[in-house]
């Protein structure tokens, strides 16, 4: 069907633990969402039939928007009349996602590349090996025989370089003899996209013990990354072959119009587009049960082109890895973020139960608040393995001039650049399902300490997935009702950057409301204020103390539209690098109370 | 949502279960349809392939990987001992002979000549699996594995640390709010799966595993105790393979909490008898739960009983699993269909609840409220 004549449209995300549809239809000239159904995943026994979960939330989007989309266990496509829809598409996680190791030569550029490549392709990667990676060979072998991956990618050498470490890593492949994760009766699929002269060898060592797959090199030569062709083959093969051991997934694949995608590849490709589309940098992030997801469109440190990273921290999540956001972030920094006292034992313990029942929802306030503290620590921890993955190509030579002399980047370089961020996006159960929209300001602010000016959002219902395989066969529809009904605008976030003596004036600001109400205010460190405004372009002009940065410069005002949106503008001037709280613990639990009242977080004033 | 369903951890007093028993590769079966096993008999084998020895020919010799082929003395798939010369260089006149020695005994599985590898597969290790129940033989995966079903009493357990084990049970509370203290532990407790109520310490469960209790099974343990337990913290719920030697289950979470009537009760019904025990959980995709199989005697006929999918409905008795009321039971007396605000702001699908304890009637959200199913 022409993109044009597509009215309608089911879109489902098949969860771990839910199954997520949407209802899309073409009203006047635009595509609006109509209705959300939601229903348990029902991959695991007693129903082993994904398709199960994806029929009771497809009849929940029935029985919600009053018109008939089944007819008994089919999905009616095209739509007749008013009964059915035009297409139907899905992305998955169920099943634990897309589990790949990845190898390469040397760790920090071939090995590197090819993670890039699985992580953008929407994958979890397991272990990343490489000729330099400090382990012997046996424990190579060793740890690919323990692994037990959906998928191997193989890279390592540029085109006209050397063929023999590629080859090495396929011998100790070969002797590992890895087995598949889903069934024991198929052959395990494995990529290579590597030194193109070495093709011939790979292929005699791998093709009658693994599914090969030989794809162009994505690392042709050293200034250059190719991970398209990989990109695509995991793709094809995630449909292939891991799906194809899901139960219910052969089902689903003939009901759906397109590829099935991974659900974190289809969120990489909605943000991608929409980055694209309005030329701006955008962070974002997805907080679920059991991983954290960074998406990020950065401008490359050289050319200025927009590069995009995508980072899975597979075990940080708020329920089924929560007790892992403790272990890493230690109870100290998840104490530090609880506006009260409480007792460790007790802390400790409450965590360790969301584990082992992780479809529980707090109830009281207090839990509430224990919860969206952990979800700091889970994002900050996340934000910094992006921030060391989202680097420029390594081993790259840098022609220098003499202006460049004095100039301390080196190639490797992190491009996540917060001052130059245009707008942090925020998805997943806690940040989408915090009871107000303020909560989930402040838990982005504090986790990602955007600078200078940032706008703040929310995914409203957490739909950005079925969105990102909707890009892939409907542009314009993913666009629309991303920007009017995904898109939940909460307001900008202020954030003066550099050193201030306590008690000095840090920043003024001035801007008129849409209400007419003129604002002309400094802060001083350590203060937070919210301005309610709607999502209305407001010229506002920022003065930073000298050797502060606003976003020109230290000491540089700045003038620029500034937005509002169902938060405001928040006004943050409690410093970065470094940004701290009080170490004294009354002192920092009574900050912590002030901002809260202070964004009207849990209350309205 | 239309369809949900929240099933709540099996505690039933008489079932048939079935357990499948699979090897990790494809081997032999050596029991047939049918046939009455013991815990302990031997069901399928296999061989493991053995570790893999990798061994540079070329850096060794000091030579290009290409010469390799024409210098080996061992040939592909032939058996080397260690110290045996796998490849040696000509020398100097027949003199000066560079040689390379295997590291390990096994086949010569490959030799490369691009990277000069050779690689030496050690022997097969030999694995077996055992029926881990008494039952009977009820289905044969081809070389794969059987399927062994029992006519027992079956009880799921929320978490646990520690792998399959087999012992006598012995009760040492008859309260379900009594914690098991060190007093309760005494020499008798070796080989026994130890049966209490609301709490166990680190220092009992020390005690109880040097003294040779293969299990405990109990209401509530401390979070932070499992850390000093296994030596690292438990960051994802998958467990099985601690280095433990007492299987530890707890039934109900975290903390102090007292152990469901009905959870003792039954296991009290059962002491001195043996039962099978796991505390493998898996709280992911798949979900495995710690369990406690006592086979019944006598001659239980084997009954299919397919377990019904059933909504909450009022007069379905629950228990809390998140605070502020957590592991308190009670009965639903309403199902209201719009989302009610809770105190933390969210809005939620709630239950009306009864609670036995307190007496009192709450509004708590449906997904921290778990069925309790009978049987």
């Amino acid at each position: 069907m022409k993109p044009e004549a597509i009215k309608s449209i089911l879109a489902t995300d098949c969860g771990s633990t839910t199954t997520k549809a949407i209802l899309i239809e073409k009203q006047g000239d635009e595509y609006r969402l109509v209705v959300r159904g939601e229903a348990p995943t029902t991959v695991e026994a007693p129903f082993e039939d994904v398709t199960k979960g994806v029929l009771n939330a497809t009849k929940e989007v029935e029985e919600l928007c009053g018109r008939q989309i089944l007819d008994g266990n089919e999905i009616i496509t095209p739509q007749k009349g008013d009964k059915g829809v035009d297409i139907y598409i899905s992305t998955s996680s169920a099943g634990g996602g897309l589990q790949m190791v990845v190898s390469g030569i040397v760790k920090a550029m071939s090995a590197e590349s090819a993670e890039r490549a699985a992580l953008g392709a929407g994958a979890i990667v397991m272990d990343v090996l490489a000729s330099n990676d400090g382990r012997l060979p046996h424990e190579k072998i060793q740890r690919i025989r323990h692994l037990r991956p959906d998928m191997i990618l193989l890279s390592g050498g540029t085109d006209s370089g050397n063929i023999k470490g590629v080859v090495e890593m396929s011998e100790l492949l070969k002797a590992a003899s890895p087995k598949p994760r889903l069934g024991i009766s198929y052959k395990l699929p494995v990529i290579y996209a590597g030194n193109q002269k070495a093709n011939a060898a790979i292929e005699n060592n791998l093709s009658t013990e693994t599914d090969l797959s030989i794809v162009e090199n994505l690392r042709p030569v050293l200034e250059r990354e190719n991970l398209g062709p990989a990109r695509d083959k995991i793709h094809d093969l995630f449909m292939e072959h891991v799906m194809a051991q899901a139960p219910g997934y052969k089902k689903l694949m003939d009901m759906s119009d397109a590829p099935i995608m991974p659900t974190p590849g289809a969120v990489g490709e909605i943000m991608q587009v929409i980055a694209k589309k309005e030329d701006i940098t955008v962070l974002g992030v997805d907080i679920g049960g059991a991983t954290t997801d960074i998406f990020s469109v950065f401008k490359d440190l050289e050319k200025g082109d927009p590069v995009f990273n995508r980072t899975v921290s597979a075990n940080l999540g708020m329920s089924y890895s929560i007790s892992n956001v403790l272990a890493s972030a230690t109870l100290p920094n998840i104490l530090r973020w609880v506006p009260f006292e409480i007792d460790e034992i007790d802390l400790r313990n409450r965590i360790g139960n969301k584990m082992i029942r992780p479809t529980t929802i707090p109830q009281s306030l207090e839990e509430l608040k224990i919860e969206q503290a952990i979800a700091r620590e889970a994002l900050r921890l996340s934000f910094i393995q992006h921030k060391e993955f989202a680097v420029g190509l390594k081993g790259v030579q840098k022609e220098r001039t003499i202006s460049d002399a004095f100039d301390q980047s080196s190639s490797g370089e992190t491009l996540v650049n917060m001052m130059d961020l245009d707008i942090l996006v925020g998805s997943g159960g806690v940040l989408s399902h915090a009871p107000r929209r303020h909560q989930s300001a402040r838990m982005v602010i504090d986790s990602f300490l955007p600078e200078g000016i940032t706008q703040i959002a929310v995914d409203s219902i957490f739909m950005m997935p079925q969105l990102g395989v909707l890009a892939s066969v409907h542009e314009q529809a993913a666009t629309e009702v991303f920007n009017k009904d995904c898109l939940l605008r909460l307001g900008t976030c202020v954030a003066p950057v550099g050193p201030i003596k306590a008690g000095k004036e840090y920043m003024r600001i001035r801007f008129t409301l849409p209400d007419g109400k003129m604002i002309d205010k400094a802060y001083t460190l350590g203060e937070m204020e919210l301005f309610e405004a709607p999502y209305e372009a407001m010229e506002a002009e920022i003065i930073p103390a000298r050797g502060v940065d606003v976003g020109a410069g230290p000491g540089q005002v700045v003038k620029t539209n500034i937005y509002g949106g169902l938060v405001g503008v928040i006004i943050d001037a409690r410093g970065r690098r470094p940004f701290a709280l009080p170490q004294d613990p009354v002192e920092r639990v009574s900050k912590l109370q002030e901002w809260s009242k202070t964004i009207n977080e849990f209350e309205d004033k | 949502m239309a369809h949900a369903y929240t099933p709540g951890l099996k505690v039933i007093p008489k079932t048939v279960v079935h357990k499948t028993r699979r090897l990790p590769l494809k081997g032999k079966v050596i029991v047939e349809v049918g046939a009455k096993v013991k815990a302990e008999d031997v069901v399928a084998t296999t061989n493991l392939p053995g570790n893999v020895v990798p061994v540079n020919l070329a850096n060794m010799l000091n030579i290009e990987a290409s010469e390799i082929p024409e210098l080996l003395i061992k040939k592909l798939g032939e058996t080397v001992e260690k110290e045996d010369i796998i490849a040696e260089t000509p020398g100097l006149f027949g003199l000066f002979k560079t040689k390379a020695i295997a590291p390990a005994t096994g086949t010569l599985e490959a030799v490369s000549s691009i990277t000069g590898q050779a690689i030496i597969r050690e022997a097969p290790v030999p694995v077996s699996v055992h029926a881990y129940i008494n039952g009977k033989v009820t289905g044969i995966i081809e070389d794969e594995g059987v399927e062994i079903s029992t006519a027992a009493s079956f009880i799921q357990g929320i978490f646990g640390i520690g792998g399959e084990r087999r012992g006598e049970i012995k009760i040492l509370t008859k309260e379900t709010t009594t914690p098991i203290t060190e007093d309760m532990i005494s020499d008798d407790c070796k080989g026994k799966v130890l049966v209490g109520g609301s709490f166990l310490s680190y220092k009992a469960f020390m005690k109880a595993q040097r003294l040779g209790a293969i299990g405990i099974v109990v209401g509530g343990f401390n979070y932070s105790d499992i850390k000093k337990i296994v030596g690292y913290d438990i960051g994802v719920a998958i467990t099985g393979q601690e280095d433990v030697k007492t299987t530890l289950i707890i039934t109900e979470g975290f903390g102090e909490v007292h152990m469901a009537d009905q959870t003792l009760k039954l296991l009290s019904s059962h002491e001195g008898k043996v039962a099978s025990i796991n505390g493998a959980t898996q709280i992911r995709a798949g979900v495995i739960r710690p369990e406690i199989i006592i086979p019944l005697d006598g001659d239980t006929k084997l009954k299919e009983e397919k377990a019904e999918l059933f909504g909450m409905e009022p007069g379905t008795e629950v228990r809390v699993i998140r605070a502020p009321y957590f592991g308190m039971l009670g009965e639903v007396t309403d199902l209201p269909h719009e989302l009610q605000r809770l105190e933390s702001g969210s809005l939620a699908r709630v239950a009306k609840v009864k609670l036995y304890e307190t007496k009192k009637e709450v509004l708590l959200p449906r997904a921290n409220l778990e069925m309790i199913e009978k049987k």
